[in-house]
């Protein structure tokens, strides 16, 4: 498994990479005239935090991920659907928040439906299958 | 109150991680379960209880919900053969969810004090968006294909790869300058538009039996999305599921490029199914045939029975029958087991569903590693609707297109009893050695009702 360790790295690797010419640009970048929007560079702890998070939280689940049973891989998939639409609480957020105009609170409402669509039938079906999962009968017997 | 909420996703957090160990087996699978709703029920309402949502708007993420859990229910009642494209329908709404909250979060940001982009959050806004959209229209891509919408034979054309990688590459500049330079935001829905053409032109080239590896990648980029959108909104609880969701779908992918023995590239880009087959090699090879009557007294005479399910057994839906076939050898003494194939099906573990929705113990599916040593003192092998995975030419032939690719080495049994519809090569045209071998039987016709008659002959017998 040392290989998707290696893929792990390179993913990690990357946002690193990504996050990292955006950090420097953020330095070296002169914006000439404030314009609409102007862009802030936030003080780098806050997104090194988030990055370690994302770190930690991906080799917990390679790790994790590694010893689930191959007999409960579609089991598996359908209860990481529920768990990745976590999403719900970036959509509620979107929302319920009092935004210049309604039409943002409509895509929040969408994803907000969207997301509890996975959650529902995600955990429903997941159970709905190990349920089935018996031994032998004359274990029970 | 912040630091309340906190708490709370710290708990939701862990409760993730410990539903994901749970599942390491079937004795615990259950629990998983219930901690993943408790996970989830704390993440949803530690974020009812954010100060910056407002009272009237209550009613509204309520509605939502209620859309949700209707749609969600009759999703969760789907037959299991058809699961594979239920999974797919979910990585796409997935995909959506965080694309137009992507949208949201970067035209809100233009308007509503601290909500400003910096370098940081765009580059995640890009990425979140990028795939997001690309997941939510390549899953529909894939659930239709799976559902036989969309022809499941790959479509590929001239120039097709460099046509893909461009798109890619042009939505990748895009987010690049975007991420320099927040006020073109004119690049920003030309993002949102490749990435979606991009997600159709990405599935188009892939053929049904590559659809295991696919949807586990997508599976992967459902999570990663949700991962992006923690770091748009700094919220660690997104980042942590996300990244649970985002390493399931990359293990679940590698797992299947093994047993196929190719790479990620390949599969994306390699358009397997294309039937530049090996010409049918002109020899007219002769096979030997049994009725299943014939055939289920050969099992009947056997110690040990293997049967080797594949994606046939689903389409077929003979799992039932299968079940009692499995029932009737048992009471004869005979040792029945099941060979499970990694890619068996159209999704990983596809077969172990199906057979343990039939009733079979899930302590007589084995896997190929297991019982491939057990393969010599095997006397009957059963191939059940599986065609490439048990083909030698994997192991002899170099020229073979799935060589290399392990199998589980039915060849190695005494006797093979192969069901089969008609004589024509299977996916991708390959021609199976196998079923010209001198130890195996061809019993025509389609696997229920074939199965149907051995159990029929068998239960007979049983009664004189």
């Amino acid at each position: 498994m040392r290989r998707s360790l290696f893929y792990g790295f390179l993913m990690v690797l990357a946002v690193l990479a990504i996050s990292g010419t955006a950090g420097i640009t953020a330095q070296t970048a002169v914006e000439p005239i404030p314009k609409a929007a102007e862009q802030v560079s936030e003080p780098g702890v806050d997104y090194i935090t988030t990055l370690f998070v994302f770190m930690l939280a991906t080799f917990v689940g390679l790790d994790v991920i590694r010893r689930v049973s191959r007999l409960l891989h579609t089991p598996l998939m359908s209860l990481t659907n529920a768990i990745s639409a976590i999403a719900v609480v970036g959509s509620i957020l979107i929302a319920g928040r009092e935004h210049a105009s309604f039409r943002f609170n409509i895509l929040g409402m969408i994803a907000i439906a969207a997301s509890v669509t996975n959650i529902v039938s995600g955990f429903l079906l997941t159970d709905r299958m190990l349920k089935m999962f018996k031994k032998r009968e004359g274990s029970k017997a | 109150m912040n630091t309340w909420i906190h708490i709370v996703y710290l708990i939701a957090t862990a409760l993730f991680i410990f539903s994901l160990k749970w599942m390491n087996s079937p004795e615990t699978a259950r629990r998983a379960v219930f901690a993943g709703v408790a996970a989830m029920l704390l993440a949803v309402i530690g974020t009812l209880i954010d100060p910056t949502i407002i009272t009237p708007h209550y009613k509204w993420i309520a509605l939502a919900v209620v859309i949700g859990t209707v749609l969600g229910v009759p999703l969760s009642m789907v037959p299991l053969t058809a699961v594979p494209q239920r999974t797919a329908l979910s990585h796409s709404f997935g995909g959506l969810a965080a694309g137009l909250v992507g949208v949201a979060e970067f035209y809100l940001s233009f308007t509503e004090p601290g909500l400003e982009l910096s370098h940081f959050r765009t580059a995640a806004l890009c990425a979140e968006v990028l795939l997001g959209f690309l997941t939510f229209t390549g899953s529909l891509m894939a659930a239709g294909k799976l559902q036989e919408i969309i022809p499941t034979r790959p479509i590929t054309y001239k120039g097709q790869n460099v046509i893909n990688l461009s798109l890619l590459g042009v939505a990748l500049l895009g987010s690049i300058v975007l991420t320099i330079d927040v006020n073109y935001t004119f690049i920003f829905p030309i993002i949102i538009v490749l990435a979606l053409v991009f997600g159709v032109l990405l599935i188009m080239p892939i053929g049904g039996a590559d659809m295991p590896t696919v949807i586990s990648i997508l599976n992967s980029y459902a999570g990663l999305s949700a991962v992006a959108m923690g770091f748009v909104m700094n919220n660690k609880l997104l980042i942590t599921a996300g990244a649970l969701d985002g390493s399931s779908g990359l293990i679940l992918s590698i797992i299947m490029c093994k047993a196929m023995n190719r790479s990620f590239a390949n599969v994306l880009f390699g358009a397997f199914g294309r039937v530049e087959a090996v010409a049918a090699e002109a020899t007219k090879k002769t096979v030997k045939s049994a009725t299943p009557e014939e055939a289920a007294q050969i099992m009947e005479q056997a110690n040990t029975v293997v049967i080797v399910p594949g994606y046939g057994m689903a389409v077929a839906q003979a799992q039932h029958r299968v079940r009692e076939l499995y029932d009737q050898l048992t009471k004869r003494g005979i040792a029945v087991k099941f060979a499970i194939h990694p890619v068996a099906g159209r999704m990983p573990g596809h077969m172990n569903v199906l057979l343990a929705e039939a009733n079979i113990p899930y302590t007589d599916l084995v896997e190929m590693e297991n019982i491939n040593p057990e393969m010599p003192q095997v006397d009957v092998v059963l191939v059940v609707g599986a065609n490439d995975v048990v083909n030698p030419a994997a192991r002899t032939n170099k020229n073979s297109p799935i060589y290399g690719m392990p199998i589980i080495e039915a060849d190695k049994a005494k006797t093979v009893l192969a069901i089969k519809r008609t004589m024509n090569p299977g996916f991708a045209g390959i021609e199976n050695e196998l079923y010209y071998a001198d130890k195996t039987l061809m019993v025509f016709g389609d696997a229920k009702a074939v199965i149907g008659n051995m159990v029929k002959y068998l239960s007979s017998e049983g009664n004189h």
